[in-house]
């Protein structure tokens, strides 16, 4: 039975008890327990069920390695499974529940696959689903998918805040143990811009609970006066909490800070994700204490020798009272001693070693501790808690020479160095083969951009495990225990017989064993990253922090070659798990993408408009009135601009100014037609390819002066192109004198669609806006009514048309003047589909319809726009390649449907024959497809095989479902094919 | 004419510190040899300096910033930038340059308050810590550009384009929240 000791406990606070409940069960623990300290200290020693056989799982370890006791915390939407209570704070309320179970902790039907472990060998998987083929999708699937994945998922929407912030340091420090203590005080001192993080709520790391002196002081106290030297240094930003989760490229390290995790509810952003630039970082990560591979390893109460003395010293929980220590090491003894100091009991501890002459095996021994060397443990007893351990010869095969009874197993394999940062971004390990651990190798760090090293390691991270050494590497003096040498132990006992190796386990969050790596060496498996995906060995929520260095090594000893020669897996950001809300940060509901309004959205959203994303713009679709369809909607908003005159906000339109003396040789490479020729004050349509000659963007140009040009984009090519003129610029044609500025945000531009356009122009006055004064494809400057307005005579539409522009901050009020004074007229403002709509009656393109990043302007029948003239352009040469001169390409004509009804968006017309990979040959698809109020029926524009030579043929096109539709091959142009109504 | 209508109309919001849009601001581009005496010449009949790199220099309550190593932006009264643009370009005349009214395609924030670098250091990858007064950062603001600078001692003046100005303050009202300091 685990229980809270009487008195003692460095982390917890006894005057500030808090109250949780565990699968609903009332508990209580301190201020400063963990969850796990306060579920041991309120005797829960089962926490959980293992991933795979179901077994009862209790807590391991004190700190981020903990493989099993993971919980389902909080509830509802608050609910977050997988949990680790050995780094969860405990809070006031906090409801946790274990995981992998049903219908509960202590009686759980999945248990029979423990019965059936023989059935679920490495790899069960991929052997057992191969066939029937169907099955994997009906039975297999659905099964694996039931049982498969750790814990429960949240069904609500996440209701906390998360946020993101930025730091720049000179150095960084990851690790507030001693040692990062003492770099962070030599950084600082050196006057560097420094951070210190510590992952945990506290400083000094694990050397308060270990014993020593540092400086010729005791490490506490030498710990307090570091923490208040840093503290007063303005240069030295310290933060608990705070993971350095991940090293990256060019010094970037992201930091994982835990804000309000402890306070659900209070407003606070809960998890804060760091993005830091780290002129150098640090890594004083500690090490982690490695288990050891018995059978039975893995028995609630069998628990690393370090944690058992953490619980003790850290929080006065007593794991148990009779405690077997398990050793190949001398820190172990370390434990005995706080379980010894503490009160319990520590009945025998089985050391690996044929021999102990060290200091604390020495201390602990003359203390009356029964010392066992040369031994190991054959088998743990009991199941869902340890009853006793039966001793065994580490030589031999676990032959039981003794059975001890005891509820607590300490064990201890040694110690490996926290060596993931180093090697997230290249920083290589070199294996220690006296210290039998992987640590950092001076020589090959993580390099940054000059090549030199953008890491280095201190403390127990590189290897100094013991506390001498550790403050060596600062050049401060320190003392503690002396250490012998461990004697490598990768399986206990050395020759354990199957039946033992069935239950030894390495991974214990994924269940696996001795057995199953020893079975994927043998079925070939000699890479470690091979052997991790098929055994799973270290692929949980862990990533192996115990298991990996355990699992190579007995992959190692199966493949015959020395552990170097196997190699570690790779290390992958982050650390540990961090929330996807952090990720996420500021980025949801409202300001999960920026969106872009133009100065009249208002206007739009206070009359109901139906929204048609466009790029980053929310662009009006259409205006239901009240009781209407949208399709309605678009066609009286056709009509209506056909007959008397609408308005289109066209503000989203890209506007780029080009000016100097070699802007018209800019616009003729940038451009397919001639732009250098433009007079002042006319409009020239355009189009622009890119350098493998497919058509891009297209637009009015309209020359402001002798060498000023302002050329229009489409609304969601304005930034591209834009970005596409200043490269030229800069990189290619660098001796141009061209300048260019994007003016898209200047000005509000609407539109003044329909016969009635003149006159309502002519309503507000200033400006001669007749055809003799304002010409179709000319602009003029002046004052429309009270507004600076510059206004283009352009038609997308075929009617008569003027696009006015004028400073946005006007925008709204032009707008609701043109409202006011066109009510007689029957203005009504139309949105995107009756623009889409009324330009396919007119059989204008639409970058983004009729093009798709593989049209050239040649296949739309817009050859009219492409200079014969000039000797290049961007697009020019690629446009001579023989594919895209080849007859057969196909060629843009209208489509009239013979029933009159709308051929379906995206539809292909159908060919003779089929394709050599079986598929139905093609002679055509649609581009744009509408219902034309305008004519009546059903019309598209579409690029078909020989189109231009094959009038009046009619092809069918695929309908709904099995359904064809018989369209006519027409002239692109609907409407208005002489082009009277725009030039009135 | 109608009264300008800025991005957000002068919307503000209390946080750790105060953030808000500071209303119709006029701002004109320059581009341009800015080592050339003519820029220099036209800069100073209107009482400004060309701005070394990174700087924005404050004259008269006119700001001049060097954007990049060809263009500078001058901030000056809203209802000043179209004389302004006109004068520059006249004195300019027959120089390879460029000089546009942008006033409406910007929207202006002020963020105040002793902790206003703290908001900047949640949108901006940019080392705050490290700005002098006097300089000017061209940045990111989260998703969209942006650009920054210390216009008093405890006051951030920052600018985005206007269509995103919405986007802007709602980044500015989460980040300025009590309780989500950063120190």
């Amino acid at each position: 039975m685990s229980t809270r000791l009487a008195k003692g406990g460095r982390l917890i606070d006894r005057a500030k008890p808090l109250n949780f409940t565990f699968n609903g069960k009332p508990m209580r623990g301190f201020a400063g327990d963990t969850l796990a300290s306060a579920l041991l200290g309120a005797g829960q020693v089962m926490v959980g069920r293992s991933f795979k056989y179901h077994r009862p799982r209790g807590i391991v370890a004190s700190g981020a390695e903990e493989p099993n006791a993971l919980v389902g915390l909080g509830r509802n939407a608050r609910f977050e499974p997988d949990q680790r209570t050995t780094t969860t704070e405990l809070f006031e309320g906090a409801e946790t529940r274990s995981q992998n179970h049903w219908p509960s902790l202590d009686f759980d039907i999945g248990e029979i696959n423990d019965r059936l472990y023989k059935f679920f060998p490495a790899g069960f998987y991929y052997k057992t689903f191969m066939a029937p083929r169907a099955a994997w999708k009906h039975l297999f699937e659905p099964i694996i998918r039931k049982s498969a994945g750790l814990g429960g998922v949240p069904k609500e929407a996440d209701p906390d805040r998360y946020e993101q912030a930025y730091a720049h340091c000179d150095v960084l420090v990851a690790g507030g143990g001693v040692a990062g203590l003492a770099a962070a005080l030599r950084e600082g001192r050196a006057g560097k811009r420094v951070w210190l993080v510590e992952q945990s709520a506290h400083w000094g790391g694990r050397t308060p609970v270990d014993d020593g002196q540092i400086d010729g002081v005791e490490a506490e106290d030498w710990i307090a006066a570091a923490l208040e030297e840093l503290e007063s240094l303005a240069n030295v930003t310290m933060r608990t909490r705070f993971m350095a989760a991940g090293l990256y490229d060019h010094g970037y390290v992201i930091g994982y800070e835990s804000v309000a995790d402890a306070t659900p509810g209070d407003g606070r952003p809960r998890h804060r994700l760091w993005r830091i630039r780290a002129g150098l970082t640090i890594t004083a990560t500690g090490a982690i204490e490695r288990p050891l591979a018995f059978a039975g390893n893995d028995v609630p109460g069998v628990m690393l020798a370090s944690a058992v003395r953490d619980y003790i010293v850290n929080w006065a929980v007593s794991p148990g009272d009779r405690t077997v220590i398990v050793t190949n090491n001398d820190d172990a003894y370390r434990t005995a001693l706080a379980l010894l100091d503490a009160g319990l009991t520590v009945p025998t501890i089985v050391d690996a070693r044929e021999e102990t002459h060290g200091a604390l095996p020495q201390e602990v021994k003359a203390r009356g501790v029964r010392v066992l060397e040369g031994r190991g443990i054959a088998r743990v007893l009991g199941r869902s808690r340890v009853t006793g351990v039966e001793i065994c010869a580490q030589a031999g095969e676990g032959g039981a020479v003794e059975t001890i009874a005891c509820d607590c197993v300490a064990m201890s394999g040694g110690w490996s160095p926290v060596v993931h940062l180093w090697s997230h971004c290249g920083g290589k390990l070199i294996w220690d083969e006296p210290r039998a651990m992987f640590r950092p190798d001076p020589s090959r760090p993580p390099t940054g951009a000059d090549g030199a090293a953008m890491a280095t390691v201190a403390g127990a991270a590189n290897g100094d495990l013991t506390l001498a050494e550790t403050m060596a590497g600062f050049g401060i003096g320190a003392c503690s225990h002396d250490e012998a040498a461990l004697a490598p132990v990768w399986m206990m006992p050395a020759g354990a017989t199957d039946a033992l190796r069935y239950k030894a386990f390495l991974d214990f969050q994924n269940d696996v064993k001795v057995s199953d790596v020893q079975l994927a060496a043998r079925e070939g498996y000699t890479s470690v990253e091979h052997t991790k995906r098929y055994t799973t060995l270290g692929m949980a929520t862990d990533q192996g922090k115990l298991s990996n260095i355990n699992g190579l090594a007995v992959l190692s000893d199966a493949l015959g070659q020395p552990i170097p020669a196997t190699g570690t897996t790779t290390f992958r950001p982050p650390y540990t798990p961090i929330s996807l809300g952090a990720i996420t940060g500021e980025a949801r509901g409202d300001l999960f993408q920026p969106l872009r309004r133009t100065p009249i959205q208002s206007w739009h959203e206070a009359q109901g408009a139906h929204w048609e994303p466009v790029g980053h713009w929310r662009r009006p679709y259409c205006y239901p009135r009240k009781g209407e369809s949208h399709s309605d909607a678009v066609g009286r908003e056709i009509t209506n601009t056909r007959k008397n005159v609408g308005m289109l906000d066209a503000s989203t339109l890209g506007k780029i100014v080009v000016k100097g003396p070699d802007a018209g040789r800019f616009l003729d490479m940038l451009y397919t037609n001639m732009m250098s020729t433009l007079p002042v004050g006319k409009c020239r349509y355009g189009l622009m390819c890119n350098e493998n000659g497919f058509l891009m963007d297209d637009g009015v140009v309209a020359r402001l002066s002798e060498d000023m040009w302002l050329c229009h984009t489409t609304s969601g090519g304005a930034d591209r192109i834009h970005g596409w003129m200043e490269d030229w610029l800069q990189c290619e044609w660098w001796d141009w004198k061209v300048y260019v500025a994007n003016l898209t945000e200047q000005f509000a531009q609407i539109a003044v669609v329909g016969p009635k356009a003149r006159a309502l122009l002519e309503r507000l006055g200033g400006m001669d806006v007749s055809k003799e004064a304002l010409p179709f494809m000319h602009w003029a400057e002046g004052k429309l009514g009270d507004f600076d307005a510059r206004i283009f005579r352009i038609s997308f539409s075929g009617e008569l048309s003027y696009e006015i522009a004028v400073p946005a901050s006007q925008g709204l009020a032009l707008w609701e003047t043109l409202m006011a004074e066109g009510e007689a007229l029957g203005v009504m403002p139309y949105g995107t589909e009756a623009l889409h709509v009324m330009r396919a009656e007119k059989g204008f393109i639409m970058i983004g319809d009729e093009t798709d990043g593989t049209v050239i302007p040649q296949d739309l029948g817009l050859s009219w726009a492409i200079s014969k003239k000039k000797a290049d352009f961007l697009g020019k040469r690629a446009q001579e390649r023989s594919h895209m001169t080849d007859p057969n390409r196909w060629k843009l004509v209208g489509l009239e449907t013979l029933d009159g009804s709308v051929i379906p968006d995206g539809s292909h017309a159908p060919a003779e024959g089929y394709n050599a990979n079986g598929q139905r040959n093609t002679q055509g698809r649609v581009t744009s497809t509408y219902y034309s109020p305008t004519i009546g029926k059903g019309i598209a524009l579409g690029l078909v095989l020989n189109g231009p030579d094959r009038m009046g043929e009619v092809i069918e096109f695929t309908g709904e479902g099995e359904t064809q539709i018989k369209a006519r091959i027409v002239e692109t142009c609907f409407y208005d094919k002489e082009g009277e109504k725009q030039d009135v | 004419m109608s009264e300008p209508v800025s991005a957000l109309q002068g919307k503000s919001h209390q946080g750790f510190v105060t953030v808000a849009e500071a209303g119709p601001t006029g701002m004109i581009t320059i581009r341009g040899d800015l080592a050339g005496k003519p820029l220099a010449r036209a800069l100073k009949a209107q009482g400004l300096p060309v701005p070394e790199a990174r700087r924005i220099e404050q004259v008269a309550g006119r700001s001049i910033a060097w954007m990049n190593p060809d263009e500078l932006l001058l901030i000056c009264a809203h209802d000043a930038a179209p004389d302004l643009t006109a004068t520059l370009a006249q004195a300019l005349a027959g120089e390879h340059a460029l000089v546009a009214n942008v006033s409406d395609a910007r929207a202006l924030f002020t963020i105040r308050g002793g902790k206003a670098d703290q908001v900047v250091m949640k949108l901006s990858p940019a080392d705050i810590a490290s700005l002098p007064m006097g300089e000017i950062r061209r940045t990111r603001i989260a998703q969209v550009a942006g650009s920054f600078w210390r216009s008093g001692p405890e006051e951030i003046t920052l600018i985005s384009f206007r269509s995103v100005a919405g986007y802007v303050m709602g980044l500015l009202e989460v980040s300025a929240r009590p309780g989500s300091e950063l120190f």
